[in-house]
C-alpha cells in the first residue's frame, strides 16, 4: 500500500460484542464508518448535526450522535448499535414492546429510539412519562406522534422487575 | 467532511505542541458537537483535530468543600448534572447542563466547549459567571486564570490566543447561606436555543442580601454580569427584586431575530432574573 498522503487507518473497536478492524478515513464521522465501511447500517444519517437522533449509538454505554462523533476518536472504544440489541433468542423486551405498541411506522426513527430508550432504561428503570419524554427529546419521529413510542418505552419499564 | 487528521493527546504539554505544529487551523476537539458539525458544513477550516478527551486533568470533576470545585474542560455535561455536589452547592450549573441540547449531545458536550464556543446564548456560560468560575488556560508560555466574566469578548469571539487551550474550569468553594439558580426562555421544552437566559448567584445573611452576582445571556452579543447594587445590603422585597430586575433589563441590548423580538427579550431580561433571584434566595435560606 502506497502512503502518500493518505488519511486511512486501522479502526480497532469492539462493536456489538464483537472485535472489529478495518479500515476508515480520518474524516469519518461514526455514523459513516460504521455504515461505510464496517457495513453496519442500522444507525441512520437523518439530520447529520445532531438535531434528530436517528444515528444514536452507545460508546462505553453512553449514549451519542454518531454524526458528532470522529471515527478516530473510537479507537479501542466498546459500540453499540441497534444490531446488538437482540440476542439469539429473540428480540431484546424493549425491541418486543415497540413490536407489540406499534411504536414505528417508516421505521427511519426506530433503530435510535431503541438504542435512547435502552439507554434510559439502563439509567433509570422506572421512568415517569415525563422522564422518558424530557430523556427522548434528541429523537425525533415524523409519524408515531411519540405516544406510542412513550407506551412502549414505559411498557417495557414495567415488565423489568421492581 | 474536508479532509482532516485527527491527533489524540494524552497531556496538557502534548495538546500545546499538537496546537502549536499545527498551526492555525489545528483545532481543539472536546465534545465535537459544535466543531463538528461547523467542519461538515465548511464554515470553520479544520486541518487537525486535537482530543483533549484523554487528559486526566481535563475529564476531571473534583470537589473539595473547603477549595471549590474543579471541573475538567472536556468533562461531559451528563457528569456534571449526575454529580451530588454539583445539584447541591452549583445548582445553577447543573440545571444549564441538564437542557443544552438532548441526551445524547450532553453525553459528550462540555463546560470548556460551550464557552470556547463564545456563543451569545451559551447556556452554561451565564451559570459559570454567576457561580464566579475562572478558566485556568495552558498555553506555549504557560498557564493563565481568567475570570468567565471576562473571557467571552464577542460573539464567538474570547481571550484564547494561539495555542492556548481550557484546561479546567474552577469554582470556589461553597458558602453558607448561598446559592444559585439558572432559568432560559424557549418556546418548546427542550432542544432549542435560548432566547434569554439568566444565572443568579446569592448569599444571604437572614433576608438580607450579603454578596450577588446575576448574568444574562442571549440578550447582547455576549453574555454579561448585571449591576447587582439595588440588592446587595438590602433586605429581599418584592421592590428590591423588582429593581434588579429592571437593571438587568435597562443592561440589556438584545436583537431582532427568527427566535425572538427585542422587546420580548427586554421583558424576559426583567422577568428571568426576578425568578432565578426568588429560586435562589428560596435554596439559600433553606
Ligand atoms: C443538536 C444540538 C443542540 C444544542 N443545544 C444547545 C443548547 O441548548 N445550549 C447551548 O448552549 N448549546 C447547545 N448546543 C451547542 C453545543 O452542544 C454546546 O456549545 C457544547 O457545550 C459544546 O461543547 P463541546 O465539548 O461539544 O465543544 P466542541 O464542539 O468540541 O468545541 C467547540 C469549540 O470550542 C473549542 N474548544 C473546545 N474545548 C476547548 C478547550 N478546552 N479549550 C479551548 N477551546 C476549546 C473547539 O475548538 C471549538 O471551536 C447544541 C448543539 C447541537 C448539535
Amino acid at each position: 500500500m502506497t502512503t502518500t498522503n493518505t488519511t486511512h487507518f486501522v479502526l480497532s473497536a469492539n462493536i456489538n460484542g464483537e472485535q472489529r478492524d478495518f479500515l476508515a478515513d480520518e474524516r469519518d464521522s461514526l455514523l459513516e464508518a460504521l455504515r461505510e465501511r464496517a457495513g453496519i447500517r442500522g444507525p441512520k444519517e437523518g439530520c447529520n448535526n445532531g438535531n434528530c437522533g436517528a444515528c444514536s449509538v452507545l460508546i462505553e454505554g453512553t449514549l451519542v450522535n454518531s454524526c458528532l462523533v470522529m471515527a478516530a476518536e473510537c479507537q479501542g472504544a466498546n459500540i453499540t448499535t441497534v444490531e446488538g440489541l437482540a440476542s439469539p433468542e429473540g428480540l431484546s423486551p424493549l425491541q418486543q414492546c415497540f413490536l407489540e405498541e406499534a411504536a414505528l411506522q417508516c421505521g427511519i426513527c426506530t433503530p435510535g429510539f431503541l438504542i435512547a430508550s435502552t439507554a434510559l432504561l439502563e439509567e433509570n428503570p422506572h421512568p415517569t412519562e415525563e422522564e422518558a419524554r424530557f430523556w427522548l427529546a434528541g429523537n425525533l419521529c415524523r409519524c408515531t406522534g411519540y405516544d406510542k413510542i412513550i407506551r412502549a418505552v414505559l411498557k417495557a419499564a414495567d415488565q423489568k422487575e421492581a | 467532511m474536508q479532509a482532516l487528521k485527527y491527533a489524540r493527546a494524552s497531556s496538557v504539554d502534548e495538546a500545546i505542541k499538537l496546537l502549536s505544529d499545527g498551526g492555525p487551523n489545528a483545532k481543539v476537539l472536546a465534545g465535537g458537537t459544535d466543531i463538528i458539525v461547523l467542519a461538515r458544513e465548511r464554515r470553520r477550516k479544520v486541518e487537525l483535530f486535537v482530543d483533549i478527551k484523554h487528559i486526566d486533568e481535563a475529564m476531571q470533576l473534583t470537589f473539595d468543600p473547603g477549595k471549590g470545585l474543579i471541573v475538567g474542560a472536556a468533562t461531559p455535561l451528563y457528569k456534571v448534572y449526575n454529580d451530588p455536589n454539583v445539584v447541591k452547592h452549583y445548582t445553577a450549573l447543573a440545571q444549564s447542563a441538564h437542557v443544552i441540547g438532548g441526551t445524547a449531545i450532553q453525553g459528550r458536550a462540555s463546560l470548556g466547549g460551550n464557552l470556547a464556543n463564545s456563543g451569545p446564548a451559551g447556556d452554561s456560560i451565564t451559570a459559570q459567571m454567576c457561580l464566579g468560575g475562572v478558566a485556568v488556560i495552558a498555553g506555549p508560555n504557560g498557564r493563565r486564570e481568567v475570570p468567565i466574566e471576562d473571557f467571552c469578548t464577542g460573539p464567538g469571539r474570547n481571550v484564547l490566543e494561539a495555542n492556548e487551550f481550557i484546561v479546567t474550569l474552577n469554582f470556589p468553594a461553597p458558602v453558607a447561606h448561598s446559592a444559585s439558580a439558572w432559568e432560559r426562555f424557549i418556546p418548546r421544552n427542550e432542544m432549542d436555543i435560548a432566547v434569554a437566559n439568566s444565572g443568579v448567584y446569592l448569599e444571604m445573611d437572614g433576608n438580607t442580601v450579603v454578596k450577588a452576582r446575576i448574568a444574562l445571556g442571549a440578550v447582547g452579543p455576549k453574555v454579561f454580569v448585571v449591576p447587582v447594587d439595588s440588592l446587595v445590603g438590602k433586605p429581599l422585597t418584592d421592590e428590591t427584586i423588582a429593581a434588579a430586575g429592571a437593571a438587568a433589563k435597562a443592561t440589556a441590548t438584545p436583537i431582532d431575530d427568527m427566535r425572538g423580538s427585542i422587546k420580548q427579550r427586554l421583558h424576559l431580561s426583567d422577568i428571568l432574573t426576578q425568578r432565578t433571584i426568588r429560586a435562589a434566595a428560596e435554596r439559600a435560606r433553606a
